[in-house]
């Protein structure tokens, strides 16, 4: 079967991709596998400056999940572009970026610098993060925020793709979706973690520093799923699925409830080849299926 | 540029330490050698590290464990050497030979070796567990000295395996007292080591917070093994940092897991 799938104009090789701040620039994991193997990837958020996060310590085991508090640290956007990504092999696979700043405006400087650089497919925006105090998850929250922020993203990109990455951390996602498409999103993707926190009845201590974080993981594939089910019911743009994905039959599970693609976050954890290696069981899975096209399988759940 | 180095492998023996078995129980996990299609095995040095799975951690817990090498050789061999601590550690204690276990590494930095240097190597705990081969390796062990600082008995770490190749001590605490000694020592003899020494050290944090701030005192080169939970082991997840004094929080799995004492802040 062809395994390209195309995100607002972008097209990947195959629905696999990498989600921010679980694999790092791309170049850490250049001995565990072929980064052209992989439909694409989305870098560690980027600021406009460099961030250096939040206390230690950052992360805790959860069932099934993982919670982390890492704030957001990153070289910045600059450093990014002039030390990594030359890096990369952004010729063969997308190579996108996810950017994070305190307000609109800021956004709108970020999302100017980025989109004007060569090897950069597309924007990811990120509204979602619950692991910093300015900014992240607030923008995601409100509907009127999170469209002014896609608005400015979308007037200083140029043609370049936005793609907005939602939090699940709302009373009701679709809405959220349907706002930033209203606003000029391209294409939307989600989950980002959900607010959890994890304490030690021993030390009467939280086992992170920032007391909150985002659980990650198997725990939440359900969650995403469901919002995957109803954002794909609320809005006609591309859905980049992801929340708990460790096999080739969860990525399937995603496109049949409307994903176009998929990002793998925590299970780069589990093991640092386990992309790559998804790649090649989804095109075995999808053939021992019989599934002739993305076209034909996508949202065909049937309820 | 090496192959890929996360392999597929399975538990080679599991040897335990000392009495009893639980929480506290010290084991030596032998998995068996994945090959040498990761030439990076071939070169691997003590202070390096593995990241470990074992097939059955299933899904809880979800993350791998850091552990430093203690010796990797292809017919012996990559062992580890762990102390039974919590929930990672439990599974670990319960393999049994031939159970699959995803292994990536080495990976990380490695102890500085001078062999011409007097050096002070100081292990402090389950710390000594990259210092086995880091003595055995050493060109010229005569220039060794290594201190060696635990509560549960000698008979719990392998001892025989660090003596006879460098001059051993090992200070048992077992009282208030002994820790108070066993400071003083280490405040007494790191600064023997600060002119034209080196001091390397592994083991808890407060053990590498005396030792930094009395090498740091004096002037002196010494390096810390630091060792903080891990999720990805590769640089990727930022989620083991330390305070590095002029480059911010850098990874201590990618960075490290071994750092100048005066380029960090504990």
């Amino acid at each position: 079967m062809d395994m390209r799938v195309n995100i607002a104009g972008l097209e990947l090789s195959n629905p696999v991709m990498t989600a921010s701040g679980t694999f790092g620039y791309g170049v850490e994991f250049k001995r565990y596998g072929q980064l052209e193997k992989l439909g694409g990837m989305v870098v560690k958020g980027l600021s406009l400056e460099p961030r250096a996060g939040n206390p230690m310590p950052r992360i805790a085991d959860a069932p099934a999940g993982m919670l982390n508090a890492i704030g957001l640290q990153n070289i910045g956007a600059r450093n990014f572009v002039e030390k990594r990504l030359k890096l990369l092999p952004w010729g063969e696979t997308a190579v996108v970026a996810n950017l994070y700043a305190c307000s609109a405006s800021e956004f709108a400087d970020l999302a100017a610098y980025l989109s004007e650089q060569e090897g950069i497919a597309a924007l990811e925006v990120n509204i979602s993060c619950p692991n910093v105090s300015s900014g992240g998850v607030l923008f995601g929250q409100d509907p009127s925020m999170a469209a002014a922020v896609t608005r400015a993203v979308k007037d200083r990109s140029g043609e370049m793709p936005v793609i907005v990455k939602l939090t699940p951390n709302v009373t009701d996602i679709a809405s959220m979706a349907k706002a930033v498409v209203d606003a000029g999103a391209d294409a939307v993707s989600l989950i980002n973690t959900l607010s959890a926190m994890s304490v030690d009845a021993r030390t009467r201590k939280p086992r992170l520093a920032n007391v909150i974080g985002g659980l990650s993981g198997p725990a939440i594939k359900p969650v995403a799923l469901r919002c995957v089910w109803q954002v794909a019911q609320a809005v006609d743009v591309p859905i980049i699925g992801m929340g708990g994905i460790t096999s080739a039959e969860d990525v399937l599970e995603f496109i049949l409830v409307g994903a176009t693609a998929v990002q793998v976050g925590t299970a780069n954890f589990i093991r640092p080849d386990f992309a790559f290696r998804l790649v090649d069981e989804l095109a075995a899975l999808v053939d021992e299926l019989g599934i002739e096209s993305w076209d034909d399988y996508r949202g065909s759940l049937q309820v | 540029m090496f192959g890929n180095a996360c392999q597929d492998t399975t538990v080679k023996s599991l040897t335990r330490f000392g009495k009893g078995e639980g929480d506290g129980e010290f084991i030596e996990l032998t998995l068996e050698h994945p090959g040498l299609d990761n030439a990076a095995w071939k070169l691997w040095k003590p202070g390096q590290f593995v990241m470990v799975r074992p097939e059955s951690f299933g899904l809880d817990p979800l993350m791998g464990r850091p552990f430093s090498i203690t010796s990797a050789d292809e017919e012996q061999g990559i062992s580890i050497f762990f102390q039974v601590m919590g929930q990672g550690t439990r599974k670990l204690a319960s393999l049994k030979p031939g159970e699959p276990v995803t292994l990536w590494g080495p990976l990380g930095n490695a102890f500085a070796v001078r062999k011409d240097t007097p050096t002070l190597v100081l292990a402090g705990g389950i710390g000594i567990a990259p210092f086995y081969e880091y003595v055995k390796r050493h060109e010229q062990p005569e220039n060794l000295r290594m201190i060696f600082g635990h509560r549960p008995p000698l008979a719990c770490y392998n001892w025989e395996r660090a003596q006879g190749v460098c001059s051993c001590e090992a200070h048992h605490e077992t009282c208030r007292q002994d820790l108070m000694d066993f400071i003083a020592l280490i405040e007494e003899t790191v600064p023997q080591y600060c002119n034209d020494g080196l001091i390397i050290a592994c083991g808890p944090l407060p053990f590498l917070e005396t030792i930094k701030k009395v090498a740091d005192q004096h002037g002196g080169r010494a390096q810390l093994s630091l060792e903080n939970r891990m999720a990805c082991g590769v640089g990727a997840c930022l989620g083991c940092v330390c305070d590095h004094k002029t480059e911010g929080p850098v990874s201590v799995c990618a960075r490290g897991p071994v750092f100048w004492s005066d380029e960090i802040e504990l």
